[in-house]
Formats: structure tokens, sequence, C-alpha cells
């Protein structure tokens, strides 16, 4: 009985945690959200947030309606090898430190869109955190900029 | 790959390269020991076989990927589409191939659809799991399949665009990340030198 209980009250919890239209807001704060748009027949896309939870937490999944699933990732490119896994723990978020999610690095993947990613677009997403209520995110659709307007790595041909 | 790295690094070291100018020696160190390319048997995006003399007569920029990949790949593309158009008509003198190393999921009409967003004379080549590792080992790429947890599976792979001139020979790598200016400098480099 006893669990049964917890479990209830837990999924109550949640429920009230919903931010529905004019709840409180998450503790969680998201800047910067976007989806990188992907060429036809895609069967994954890459989207980038940066997090801020001020009294600490972690981000341990993410679900979009928009997709089969998502995933939280990595990347890593040590020696010109591009190594992407999946961070089953999720993202530790550092009370008050803005984590950022961004190309090359930290990223959501999701898996399977339902429509191509397009330009202009929107991802409807939810995260969800290991104590913060979810939260949910209408990401917009972008190009990714150029890899030659990203920051040279070897700096200015003199 | 540690001990071409740390060849790589030596050479740097040694006063190799000609400045700082150079992310990469302009040789690789193992142009020495046995060389970048070679031949390899795949099919293009329309099925048809193709193989390392479907190349020659012209310099080629190539590099390997998969269509899963969302990040790595789409963002060389981009840049060899970028690049292509930038070249005018020089383009025309380049061919410029993705080599699927997931020949699992990338069939030839999922190549095609997934290239239809990018310069159109960008060839996708994949083939079977035996004649891409091929053409892998020949390119001297390093690619591996690894499961994910919770199921499906991605590739790691080399990033590197290679630069291989007219008679199929290697040149030089550009190395992911590499500024605009700097790839199209290398490729009128190639192209005027073919």
């Amino acid at each position: 009985m006893r669990p049964k209980t917890f479990a209830l009250a837990a999924s109550a919890a949640l429920l009230i945690g919903l931010p529905a239209a004019g709840a409180s807001p998450s503790p969680v704060a998201a800047a910067d959200a976007w989806c990188r748009a992907a060429p036809p027949g895609a069967p994954s896309g890459g989207c980038y947030v940066t997090l801020t939870a001020p009294t600490g937490d972690r981000l341990v999944g993410v679900d979009t309606a928009a997709a089969d699933h998502a995933e939280i990732h990595t990347m890593d490119m040590t020696g010109g090898v591009m190594r992407m896994r999946r961070l089953p723990d999720g993202i530790a978020l550092p009370a008050g430190k803005p984590v950022a999610l961004k190309p090359g690095s930290l990223h959501l993947m999701i898996i399977g869109p339902k429509r191509q990613l397009t330009a202009g677009g929107v991802v409807p997403m939810t995260l969800r955190f290991a104590k913060a209520p979810p939260l949910r995110l209408q990401v917009p659709i972008r190009m990714a900029p150029s890899p030659a307007a990203s920051p040279a790595h070897h700096g200015d041909h003199q | 790959m540690k001990r071409l790295l740390l060849t790589a690094l030596l050479l740097a070291a040694a006063g190799a390269t000609s400045g700082c100018d150079r992310p990469e020696p302009a040789k690789s160190p193992s142009a020495t020991a046995s060389p970048i390319g070679g031949p390899f048997s795949l099919i293009d995006t329309a099925g048809r076989p193709v193989t390392e003399k479907s190349l020659l007569g012209k310099p080629s920029a190539m590099f390997f990927g998969f269509t899963y990949c969302p990040e790595v790949c789409p963002t060389t593309l981009a840049e060899m589409t970028a690049a292509l158009k930038a070249l005018g008509p020089d383009a025309e003198r380049l061919n410029v191939v993705f080599v699927s190393v997931d020949p699992e999921r990338d069939t030839p009409e999922q190549m095609k659809l997934y290239l239809t967003n990018f310069d159109p004379r960008i060839q996708g080549y994949t083939g079977t799991v035996d004649t891409v590792a091929a053409a892998a080992k020949a390119y001297r790429v390093y690619y591996k399949k690894v499961p994910m947890e919770g199921g499906g599976y991605t590739v790691d792979h080399s990033s590197a665009v290679y630069l291989l001139d007219k008679r199929g020979e290697f040149v030089e790598p550009l190395s992911y990340g590499m500024p605009h200016d700097m790839v199209l400098e290398r490729l009128r480099k190639l192209i005027s030198s073919s």
C-alpha cells in the first residue's frame, strides 16, 4: 500500500508541477534554444539550449512529440574523430551556473523526426529535471551558422 | 592513430610546416609509410558501381560520414556547398564525394534524399559493410560502430576532408572547422595545380 500511495502522491505532484499557462515559472531558466535545420531524410537532428538552475539541478530527460524520441548526448572531436555518446545520467546543472548545450559539445538529439526540420519551424519540447518541474519549450528551427562564422580554432591567417 | 598523431606532432615540432598558418602538416606523415587512397568498389546514389577510377582526371575532396550524424556531416556538406558556390566555374574541375561509413542505414536512396539539400555536384557513395570497410581502410579513415544505450547505434568517424589530386594521390587533409577562407584557398590551390 505504502509505495502505491507514494507513487500516487508523486504523480500528483508531477501533475501539479507541470507548468500550465499562468503557472509559476520553472526554477530552471532556458535561454537561446534552437534546433538545427536538417536535410530531408535526416534521421536525426540536434537541438541546443543554455540552462541555468539557480539552486542546482540535473537535466534528466527530454520529450518531444515532433520525433520518435529524444536523447541527451555529448560529442567529442579529439584527434579529429567525431564521437557521440548518449548521457544516460543526463547533465548536471550546478547552482547558478549557465550550462550551454551547443554545437560540438552537449546537445539534445531528436531521433526519427516526424516532420522535416525546416528552418522557420518549431520543435515542441519538454525538458525534465531531477528536482525542478518539467519545462516546456517551443524551440525555433534555424540554419546552423556556417563553420566559418564560428570562432576559428586557429586564429586569423596573418 | 596515436602513433600517427605523435609523428605529426614531431614533424610539426621539427619545423616541417612552413609557419603557423597550417593547422596540420602539409604532407601526411603516413605518406612515407603506405599511401592514403587506393582501390575501392562502392555504389553511388543511383546504385551504379563506382571505383577510384571514377574520380581520376579531376582532383577530389572526399570525406566519410553518415546521414544519422546530426552535426559534423551536415556542417561539412554545408561547407562544401558554400565552397563549390564560391569556386564558380572552377567547381566543375573538382569532385566532391561524401562516403557513408554506415552502409546498413545509408542506402543509395537515403543518401540521395539526404544530399538533395546540398550542392547537386556532391556525390554520395555507399556500399556493403565489407566494401565500405575496404574503402575506409584504403583511405585510412577511422570509424567504429558503437551501440547506444537503449538501442540503436552511432558511428565514430574521422572528420577530415581528404584532398586528392587528379591521379588519386593524397595531397592533404582539411580539418573539421577550418575557416571557410582557408578551405577555399586549399581547394583553389588543388584545382590550379592539377
